[in-house]
């Protein structure tokens, strides 16, 4: 295990900075610029993980974000610990610690591998099926199969990294910096448009970095040191902005995507404290150049997974770019050209090539003739049957391919190797591009499916848009720039380009085995370990919908979104279905491309700033008096004032017995209050409450219901007229924005001939309400000058006053029932008019209270409270508010529906009174209401929407809507609760002050 | 997230918009006049189109100015914007 395989220098490898690390609690060294995959493989480690289902041993596959096997959970047991990392993506740093997933008790020896041997009982839907067998099954499966799912543990304390969102706004976004990425950000700035580059590693180049074969020229230079030329260059561009370690993870319409900058995530921990950790970055761009590349595509045959079986393109890289040899003994298995350029860069490096499997008969490429003058072993036409080795691959059988390609033939031979790289071909990465909402064609000759669409707001270029080969690239991606940039000329142009030409392909979506296939375990979805089996399976059993069999397989439905396997799976339905790939359509690939951290999602937005919320001016003085707070909405209201320990219960009801026998006061700075202007303001409130308004006196304040179209109460509130053509409106706490945005609707597009003018002013004022039989004395006491006679300022009207220098508004109504006042102040003066009336009021024990006793005092009046005793389904005439619908008004919003005949139905539920017949028992809200007690199933007549102990009648009240409730007054119900019934009688749902002497008290 | 050319305001992002139902559905001059199944027309009944759909917007934390969009739902194209009052686009 201690072997080392790193082989040769590379310019991305630091070998002056050693980095020590642990993987599965055991130390290794790597270096700066080494992933730690590429450390692992350095250290000879392949092994690095389970799989899903059948716990069987699986190695690093790939060398990026594409990865299936090697996921990690890093930083294991501290609270930066994260579950479903790529081992291909990690950078490593001094004190990283990582360690496998799903394996128990370890990767070495894993219980769960016994999965593997009854693999026989574990088909495709094996988890539906559990769900359809007799019930009493599922429990014994649920134990078995909730201690072997999984894929790590999220951190348990709070995370202590901070997330950031940013709003980039750009002419033109670049997604990707390989080859074609880089020019086309280059062209694309230096034409002027301010141009952002966007790349997932943390190194610009892509796979043409390290792009070293010898027969293909960018101007005689290898496509590798070209482009390092043309990357320094990028340095010097104006109007050019570069990301690295940044990857796109969701490309929504009208080109805005979500991107992650990882900030943080490759220093050590002494360097994360206080940085940003991953950015959300918000981009809109006017165009888009989706440079994605293309992801390298295994080959499916028996026995495909095991550790030490890549993919031929992540062995080049591990060799040219970290300079680490995956094996001593490397055997490759291809359809195509590719693998020989990896055999070539192993060679030249002294690494040992055992042999090349070629599925095809021939190939007169420069560079295959190259891998036979170096003397490796090319067996033409054959396939591999199987492979040995447990926990890492020690050989492969092959066989002789059929001409159709479907069966083997011939003698098995069999090569010792300890690697094998893979070759089946690219897949173009279309997964931006598809979830921009545009749609694919399939390439019959590329065997791929394709971007059908270059607009003038994106284009895909490179291979991601199908083009493989260099000369290819540069010819369709300077057209493309000239398009989508709108220019004649391009540093493309003097391009000149060599190309070694492949000119034989042979593609065979499952490879046959000596074996019959259902004694074969080729994989299609290594995650997820579903095999070209279950897919057969999932067909035979009658599956035809791409969408269903994904389902039902599990096929691609891993955190990797299968982005190997899945042209395979297509490609195998395709056969065995006899339809063609292209009019079975793909999966649908959805956002994010690779997993978010829940931290970059949310951003700023924890703790106290999770949610948006509102103080009143007078917040200070509530908190000094030691006020609990409720959320009403966004706002935060003083919600009762507990002394000395004081239960809730014990509060209310001292705060509502002081509010009837002296005085109370309540912050009302949160009702919503609304500015109306214009010569039309009268008729406009005639045409949106339900009583007339025309006729009120300036001066004078009035109760309004408004309405729905629908009939039904939407808010309620007191409008006082300041002149003559200028009002203030009240609405309720939750209801302000929304009132404002329905009175705007109807002004803009149904009454745009009115001359009214609104805004919220609800913010400018702070509110005090005083109240009770002292609140007029108060009052005095703070502005003296001011006539409170009930003959100059009667109940339900308005003055304006001065305290002081302060300047106010004064309504005197009640919401309570106890004479009062409204005290309206500029809102920088809410803190210092709330202290006055505390002053002037010590002499009364003027007591502050909350929201809850004022739900009380005004439930023993029978107010209601829109949207607690309303629910949408009630009318005015429902809740016996019949005075105040106007008969005599020809319109008003919702008039017409009060004469429907549903809302003209008598045995609507109905708003009335509710007496226990215990005084002392308090009815729950939202308990149910019957009239029978001794059937089942019974009606339920209605519910109870408000309930209180009234210290002030000694009794239990309660309000509730009830089927027919009107007519019912005297009628005894019942409330049956859980261990009780309780005995209840129908009353007025006014319980206190019937006569509203108390106003003038 | 769509891109809404306000007409009075310009080009804002999607989240500063709320979408207000099927446009041009006049409220009725003389709503007691109708029948209960008029009325209820008038009330309930909304087109839900895969295709090209005319909608009405509010630029509800932006100007508060209500305008007409057409879209298509199918691919969420906004093939036209216009103001409040103004005459539909032609197909
Ligand atoms: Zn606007």
């Amino acid at each position: 295990m201690t072997k080392n395989l790193r082989v040769k220098s590379s310019e991305y490898i630091d070998e002056t900075n050693r980095i020590s690390f642990k993987f599965n609690g055991k130390t290794y060294h790597g270096f700066k610029g080494d992933t730690l995959a590429s450390a692992l493989l350095a250290n000879n480690v392949h092994l690095v993980g389970r799989s899903f289902k059948y716990h069987r041993p699986r190695g690093i596959m790939t060398s990026g974000s594409e990865e299936p096997n090697a996921i990690v959970q890093i930083n294991p047991g501290t609270n930066r610990t994260e579950p479903n990392v790529r081992a291909t993506e990690v950078e490593i740093y001094e004190g990283l610690e990582a360690s496998s997933q799903n394996c128990w008790p370890s990767v070495e020896f894993d219980i769960g591998g016994i999965n593997n041997f009854l693999s026989p009982f574990f088909p495709a839907g094996f988890y539906y099926k559990t769900f359809m067998w007799p019930a009493s099954f599922w429990e014994k499966y649920e134990f078995f199969i909730r201690h072997s799912a999984g894929l790590g543990k999220s951190p348990t304390s709070s995370d202590p990294d901070i997330y950031d969102h940013r709003n980039i706004h750009c002419d033109v976004l670049v997604v990707g910096a390989g080859i074609s990425g880089i020019l086309a950000a280059k062209n694309a700035a230096k034409n002027n448009f301010k141009t952002l580059l966007v790349e997932e590693k943390n190194e610009l180049g892509g796979s043409t970095i390290f792009e070293n074969n010898e027969f293909n020229k960018i101007n005689n230079k290898t496509p590798s040191e070209w482009l390092k030329k043309e990357i320094e260059e990028l340095k010097n561009i104006k109007n050019l902005g570069i990301k690295t370690r940044t990857s796109v993870a969701a490309y929504h319409q009208y080109n805005y995507l979500l991107a992650r900058e990882n900030l943080t995530d490759h220093l050590e921990a002494k360097d994360k404290t206080n940085k940003i950790r991953q950015r959300l970055l918000k981009i809109r761009a006017k165009k888009v150049i989706l440079a994605t590349g293309a992801l390298e595509r295994p080959l499916i045959f028996n026995n495909n997974d095991r550790p030490g079986i890549m993919l031929s393109s992540a062995i080049k890289k591990y060799s040219e770019f970290y300079g680490v040899a995956c094996g001593s003994k490397n055997v490759f298995f291809t359809n195509n050209d590719s693998a020989y350029e990896s055999a070539m860069s192993l060679y030249n490096k002294g690494i040992n090539v055992e042999a090349i499997i070629d599925i095809r008969e021939q190939s007169e490429s420069k560079i295959v003739k190259k891998v036979k003058e170096a003397g490796i072993k090319i067996y033409w036409s054959h396939s591999i049957v199987d492979t040995t080795g447990y926990k890492r691959l020690n050989s492969i059988s092959i066989m002789k391919l059929s001409n159709d390609g479907t069966s083997v033939t011939g003698s098995k031979i069999s090569i010792s190797c300890d690697c094998l790289g893979v070759a089946g071909g690219w897949t173009p990465a279309v997964h931006l591009y598809t979830q921009s909402g545009r749609k694919l064609k399939f390439d019959d000759e590329k065997k791929v499916f394709l971007p059908n669409q270059n607009t003038s707001e994106q284009i895909s270029v490179g291979s991601c848009g199908g083009d493989f080969k260099i000369d290819e690239i540069i010819k369709n991606l300077n057209q493309k720039l000239k398009d989508i940039l709108n220019i004649n000329e391009t540093d493309l142009d003097s391009i000149k380009i060599e190309i070694d030409h492949e000119n034989s392909k042979r593609n065979i979506w499952l490879l046959p085995s000596d074996k019959p296939l259902g004694k074969t375990k080729p994989f299609v979805d290594y995650q997820n370990d579903a095999t070209a089996k279950d897919i057969k399976l999932a067909l035979r059993e009658g599956f035809r919908s791409i969408e269903h069999v994904k389902r039902y397989t599990t096929t691609g439905m891993g955190t990797d979104q299968g982005k190997l396997g899945n042209m395979h799976a297509l490609g195998i339905i395709a056969d065995t279905a006899g339809v063609k790939m292209g009019e079975l359509g793909t999966t649908t690939f959805r956002p994010p491309y690779t997993p978010l951290t829940f931290g970059t999602i949310v951003g700023r937005n924890v703790g106290k700033f999770f949610d948006i919320f509102r103080r009143t001016p007078m917040n200070d003085c509530h908190v000094e008096n030691k006020a609990e707070f409720e959320n009403v909405g966004q706002w935060k209201r003083a919600w009762y004032y507990p002394i000395k320990g004081e239960t809730m219960h014990q509060a209310v009801q001292r705060e509502s017995k002081a509010a009837r026998e002296s005085a109370g006061i309540l912050d009302a700075s949160t009702l919503g209050k609304i500015d109306i202007q214009g010569s039309d303001a009268s008729e406009f409130l005639n045409r949106v409450y339900t009583n007339a308004w025309s006729k009120l006196a300036i001066g004078k304040c009035r109760y309004g219901l408004m309405l729905n179209e629908d009939g039904m109460v939407y808010d309620d509130g007191v409008t006082t007229r300041l002149g003559e053509n200028h009002y203030i409106m009240t609405t309720t706490t939750g209801g302000a924005a929304n009132v404002l945005g329905k009175l705007e609707d109807y002004l803009q597009t149904e009454w745009p001939e009115l001359d009214v003018y609104l805004t919220s002013v609800t913010d400018h004022y702070a509110t005090a309400s005083l109240c009770g039989p002292n609140s007029k004395k108060i009052l005095k006491k703070i502005i003296p000058d001011l006539d409170l006679s009930d003959e100059n300022f009667p109940h339900m009207s308005f003055k304006e006053a001065n305290i002081g220098s302060i300047q106010c508004r004064i309504m005197r109504i009640s919401f309570t029932g106890e004479h009062s006042y409204e005290i309206n102040v500029q809102a920088s003066y809410g803190k210092d008019l709330w202290k006055k009336c505390m002053e002037a009021g010590q002499e009364f024990k003027i007591t502050p209270y909350g929201t809850e006793t004022m739900h009380l005092l005004r439930a023993e009046k029978g107010f209601i409270i829109v949207g607690q005793d309303t629910d949408g389904t009630m009318t005015p005439i429902d809740l016996q508010m019949d005075w105040i619908v106007s008969k005599k008004k020809y319109d008003f919003i919702g008039k017409r529906s009060l004469y429907r005949s549903d809302t003209m139905r008598e045995d609507r539920k109905q708003l009335v009174g509710l007496l226990t017949d215990d005084p002392n028992i308090v009815l729950e809200e939202g308990a149910q209401i019957v009239s029978e007690l001794n059937q089942s199933p019974v009606e339920m007549l209605g519910h109870v929407t408000s309930s209180y102990f009234s210290p002030n009648l000694k009794k239990s009240i309660a309000l509730a809507v009830v089927r027919g409730g009107k007519d019912m007054i005297g009628k005894k119900l019942f409330v049956p609760m859980e261990n009780k019934n309780i005995n209840v009688t129908v009353a007025n749902p006014v319980f206190y002050d019937e006569k509203n002497e108390r106003l003038n008290a | 997230m769509f891109l809404i050319n306000c007409p009075y305001c310009g080009e804002r992002d999607q989240q500063e918009f709320k979408a207000g139902g099927e446009a041009h559905i006049v409220r009725p001059k003389q709503p007691t006049e109708l029948s209960d199944d008029e009325w209820a027309e008038y009330l309930f009944m909304r087109k839900n189109i895969k295709g090209v759909q005319f909608e009405r917007w509010n630029h509800v934390h932006g100007c508060r100015k209500w305008f007409n969009m057409v879209r298509d739902t199918s691919n969420d194209e906004i093939k036209a914007i216009y103001k409040m009052g103004e005459k539909p686009p032609s197909q």
